[in-house]
């Protein structure tokens, strides 16, 4: 069996490390995520911070902006390696969803976040 | 309007300079000057995902922006200008066209040391900093547009 994916939150101050800590509230589950944030950083000490949660692979990359230096740290990682993919526009949904759907490809898993989070945004009438 | 901002800031185009300034300074154009960026179609895609389609970006190298610098100041829309590294900074204030600098972030790597939290300096690059202050060159840092400007003097 090939090793399940691992989760990297890659946002601006503490929102990854909050969006961890709700889905280990939600799910029950531990372990799955990594929580980078940018704060102070240059694009080279985020882009090891971000190797650093990778470790050894597969993971997607979840980040909270379509751009920007998360986004740019982010791609610039992902780019070449079959291993890692990148979604934008994190959300507590996608991540519920992914936690439980960790077996897919990177490149799968990220198409299926695109999903989950975007059929997460509503207007539920009041 | 021409060019609003003039910003020394190691991330180039991200949060910050789009969100931060670009709402209040309505801004219509950013020029990121970078001689590497500048070769790079795959750089440039990167940068300009983090910007709405009506805001455009030029990408120059250093003798591209110093000979272009007259023509963005006479813009009649509202710019800002980014630059990642002092060196650059200096190259583009040697053209003697730049009277104000924004430092918006020098992040920690070895050989720096904390001047303010999202300023760090070897003593070189601080240096150089002086070096544009006393050429006459106003030289503030500030991260985003609600932060007080701090003077260099107050931090090197």
């Amino acid at each position: 069996m090939n090793e399940p994916l691992r989760g990297v939150i890659v946002s601006h101050a503490d929102l990854a490390e909050a969006l961890v800590s709700a889905v280990r509230a939600i799910s029950g589950v531990d372990g799955a995520l990594q929580a980078v944030s940018n704060e102070g950083c240059s694009p080279s000490a985020l882009a090891a911070r971000i190797e650093a949660a990778i470790g050894k692979g597969p993971a997607l990359l979840f980040v909270d902006l379509p751009g920007g230096s998360c986004l740019t740290s982010a791609v610039r990682s992902a780019r070449g390696r079959s291993e890692l993919a990148v979604v934008t526009g994190v959300n507590l949904a996608m991540l519920l969803d992914f936690v439980f759907h960790r077996d897919l490809s990177p490149a799968e898993a990220a198409r299926r976040a695109a999903d989950a989070g975007g059929r997460a945004i509503r207007t539920p009438a009041a | 309007m021409s060019l609003a901002l003039i910003r020394l800031d190691d991330r180039l185009i991200h949060g910050q300079v789009v969100v931060g300034w670009g709402q209040p300074l309505n801004v219509a154009f950013i020029v990121l000057v970078d001689d590497e960026v500048r070769e790079s179609v795959w750089e440039q895609d990167l940068y300009r995902m983090g910007v709405p389609p009506q805001i455009e970006v030029v990408f120059a190298s250093i003798a591209e922006a110093a000979h272009l610098l007259a023509d963005w100041e006479a813009d009649p829309r509202t710019g800002i200008l980014l630059a990642g590294d002092i060196d650059t900074m200096s190259a583009l204030v040697g053209s003697g066209r730049i009277r104000r600098v924004n430092i918006g972030g020098i992040h920690h790597r070895a050989g720096r040391s904390e001047r303010l939290r999202y300023v760090y300096l070897t003593d070189e690059e601080a240096t150089k900093l002086r070096r544009l202050a006393s050429n006459g060159v106003e030289v503030t840092a500030q991260d985003v547009p609600t932060a007080r400007a701090v003077p260099i003097g107050e931090f090197l």
